[in-house]
Order: structure tokens, then sequence, then C-alpha cells
């Protein structure tokens, strides 16, 4: 899977397909990328991987010698590690303003910027591809999506939500469709069981949610609100979703109800 | 197409589905003492919905013929208005079209006009309609958002799945 296995099809074709999974951030990242020059785009690739690896060294809370973990030991100042720390620890305090305190980037009081980093790495592998002049581009990174463009002429890309209350099956599917970027990021308790702290207790959120699909155009924000508003619970969830702009949300009940936000419905796909 | 199709926040469910139906008639049904969702059930068929795509009686046009009359339009392409079914926020009306085998389209050509009824089906109902739908339907989809999983959990993902497939 970490070998560059991809497949590039039909090279005289326009767009040209590249795919690619990595292993990175204890999860997989799954590439999907049209169009472009096919050398230069690749290059890109190359780089955007690196990239998460390198913010995998530096952003882990598991290994002890990461910046990060030096940082919450005060062993390290903000200003001595890569500059990306201090860009994510900014976006983590926008996020927890924004949040009314829902979303935290502390955890039993250090430095724990895990619920941002993610959306962000991911988006920022996304733009650098489209930068590079791919006409489409779609980065999952464990199950929190960004694109840009389209996959093809007249096709706009199409995000499937899984449905966390039947394995296999699919919630909602959301399109691109007029919107040249398009974020989505889930989190619910499904795959990893109740991560989600509640930043008021420090203990597993109380929510009558199983799940909350966050749509928006940046997955940094998406990925962080879609957090903020598990822990929130389907009411008030709903209620701040919908108060946010350019944001829409689905969210999903352990009483199997879904809903969500008046918006969405032009986001189907 | 149907003026309301614009208009409505019941908006076109597109379903570019790979299962396929095969001439099941599928109808928008309520049962009043279930979940407040909608739900897709699959009725026997009866007389007048004769499954296959030759049964050119009737158009799309939404005349809502009881038991759901079938409705052909071009080869292999079949639309079918189903009854209006009572729901918890008043009689809503569905049209779905299958094309080749397969569900492509699910329409609402009636609901209820009334605003705030308009607002709860748009945020309940519809959510439900589209996941029950898609529950039989393989959907044509480029990736796969959901619970963060770890390395082990996306061998078993939807998401691995594509890849694998090659999109």
């Amino acid at each position: 899977m970490a070998e560059l296995a991809d497949q590039v099809n039909d090279p005289a074709q326009a767009p040209s397909v590249l795919r690619h999974t990595e292993e990175v951030m204890g999860t997989v990242f799954s590439f999907d990328v049209r169009g472009g020059e096919p050398e230069t785009v690749r290059s890109a690739l190359e780089e955007a991987i690196a990239a998460l690896h390198r913010v995998d060294e530096v952003f882990s809370t598991y290994r002890e010698h990461s910046q990060i973990s030096r940082l919450s030991r005060d062993e390290l100042a903000v200003g001595d590690c890569d500059p990306e720390v201090a860009e994510v620890l900014a976006l983590g305090a926008v996020a927890e303003r924004l949040s009314g305190g829902w979303f935290s980037t502390r955890y039993e009081g250090r430095i724990d910027p895990t619920g941002i980093v993610k959306g962000w790495a991911v988006e920022r592998a996304a733009r650098h591809l489209a930068a590079a002049g791919a006409r489409g581009v779609s980065v999952n990174g464990g199950g929190d999506v960004q694109m840009y463009g389209m996959p093809e002429p007249h096709r706009p890309w199409r995000v499937g939500v899984s449905d966390p209350l039947r394995s296999g099956g699919l919630a909602a599917v959301v399109s691109a469709a007029g919107s040249d970027e398009l974020a989505v990021a889930t989190s619910g308790t499904a795959e990893r069981g109740a991560h989600i702290v509640d930043p008021r207790t420090g203990r597993p959120a109380v929510t009558d949610l199983v799940a909350v699909t966050v749509v928006g155009p940046r997955l940094t924000w998406a990925d962080a609100w879609a957090t903020a508003a598990f822990a929130m619970g389907s009411r008030e969830g709903l209620a701040w979703l919908e108060s946010l702009p350019e944001v829409e949300g689905l969210l999903i009940t352990a009483g199997d109800e879904v809903r969500c936000t008046g918006g969405l419905a032009a986001r189907w796909g | 197409m149907h003026p309301l199709k614009r208009k409505s926040p019941l908006r076109r469910i597109v379903l570019a589905s790979a299962a396929t139906v095969s001439g099941m008639v599928l109808l928008l049904s309520m049962k009043p003492h279930t979940s407040p969702g909608l739900a897709l059930a699959a009725p026997p068929p009866g007389p007048s919905s004769s499954t296959g795509a030759s049964s050119g009686s009737g158009g799309s046009s939404g005349s809502g013929g009881s038991g759901g009359s079938g409705g052909s339009a071009m080869t292999g392409t079949k639309t079918v208005t189903g009854d209006s079914v009572p729901t918890r926020y008043g009689a809503v009306q569905v049209r779905i079209t299958v094309k080749n085998g397969k569900l492509t389209d699910v329409t609402a050509v009636a609901y209820p006009q009334d605003n705030a009824r308009d607002q709860e089906i748009n945020r309940y109902a519809v959510p439900q309609l589209t996941r029950e739908a898609l529950a039989a339907q393989s959907a044509s989809i480029d990736a796969v958002s959901g619970a963060s999983y770890t390395s082990a959990g996306y061998q078993r993902s939807l998401q691995s799945a594509l890849d694998r497939a090659g999109g």
C-alpha cells in the first residue's frame, strides 16, 4: 500500500487518472487525481505524501519525541517548532472560539491539536495537487474528504456518507455540483467508539448522536464543526450548524433518526 | 420537467445506481405507527403495475394512478408514480424512474405546501427517504465519508472497496 503502486490510466486521453493510497497518521489516505500535466501532478502527489508523513512526525501525540509531545511537556516553545505548529494551533483556537468551546485543542490540560490536524492536512494535500494543475482532486483521509474541481467534464464529485447503523450502507450522497470545492467530514462512534471528549467535562461526550457529517468548502472547518456538533447532541448541534454560513450538516441519532440542515437538500447527489 | 422539481426543497434525488431493481415497483409508503421517516416498500405487483419496460400505458406526467400505475418512456426507461400516501407531514407522492433496470431518479410530485411542514419534510423526511433508497442501491460515488477509521478499519471500509475497484 505504501508503495507507489499506482494506476495511471489512458495517458493519451484527457483527463488522466492518478490513484494512490498511503498509510499515514494512523489511517489510510486515498487520492484520486484527474488531469493536469502527468509529471507535474505526480511530483505534486509525492510532495503531498511527504508532507503528510512530516505532519505525522511533528503532530503525533503517540510519538514521545514529536514536537507536539515535547511542546506539551514544555520542553519546546512554539517558536522552536515547525511553522505549521503555530498555524494549526491558531486554527484550533479559532475553532474553539467559534464553537463556543465545544471544540478544543486541549486534553487533560495539555496541548492536543489532534482534532484539527487531520482535516487541515487533508485539505492542504488536496490544495497542493489542485495548485499543481490537476483538474479534479479528491483526497480522503480516514473518512474526511476534500475535493476540488471535477473528476470528468460535466460530472461533479460525489461523496457517499457511510451509514453508521447499517454496515456497508450509505446514509446519503452529497454532490459537489455547482461548486469548485467540497469538503465532507464525519465524526462518530462507529469506528473507534466513544472517543469524542466533552471539553467541559473531559469525559466522553454525552450525546444522542452516532454520527455527524458536515459539508462545506474547507475540510479544516468541516472536520472541527463535525466534532463540535457531535458533542453538542442533535438538538443543539443541528441548530448550531444551521447558524453557520456555507455549512450544512447531516445528523444521525442513536434512535436511528436522520436530521439535516435546511440547505443540505441542495447538495444531494 | 415538472415545475415542482426546481422549487421544491424535495429536490430530485438522483440515484445513479449499480444494483438492479429488475422492474420492481417501489412505492413510498408510510406506516403511521412506525418510525418518523419515510420508507420505500416493494408491494406485490398489482394489476396496474405490470413490471417490464413495455407497459406503455399512461405517461410520466405525475397523474398518480392508483396502485402505482406504470408509464414507460424510451427503451428501458420506466417511470412510476406512486399513490399519494399520508405521512406525519401531510400527503406525499413520489415518482421514480427506473432506467435499464436501475433506479435512477426519485422525485416528489406532491407534498405539503404549508411552509412549516415543508421545512419539516426537508429536514427529516427527505434524508430518511434518501437513506432508505440508497440502502437498496449501490450509488455511483467517488469517495466515502464516515467516522474516522484506523488503518485496520480501512480494510473493511467502503472507501477501500472503491479504491480496489479503481473507481
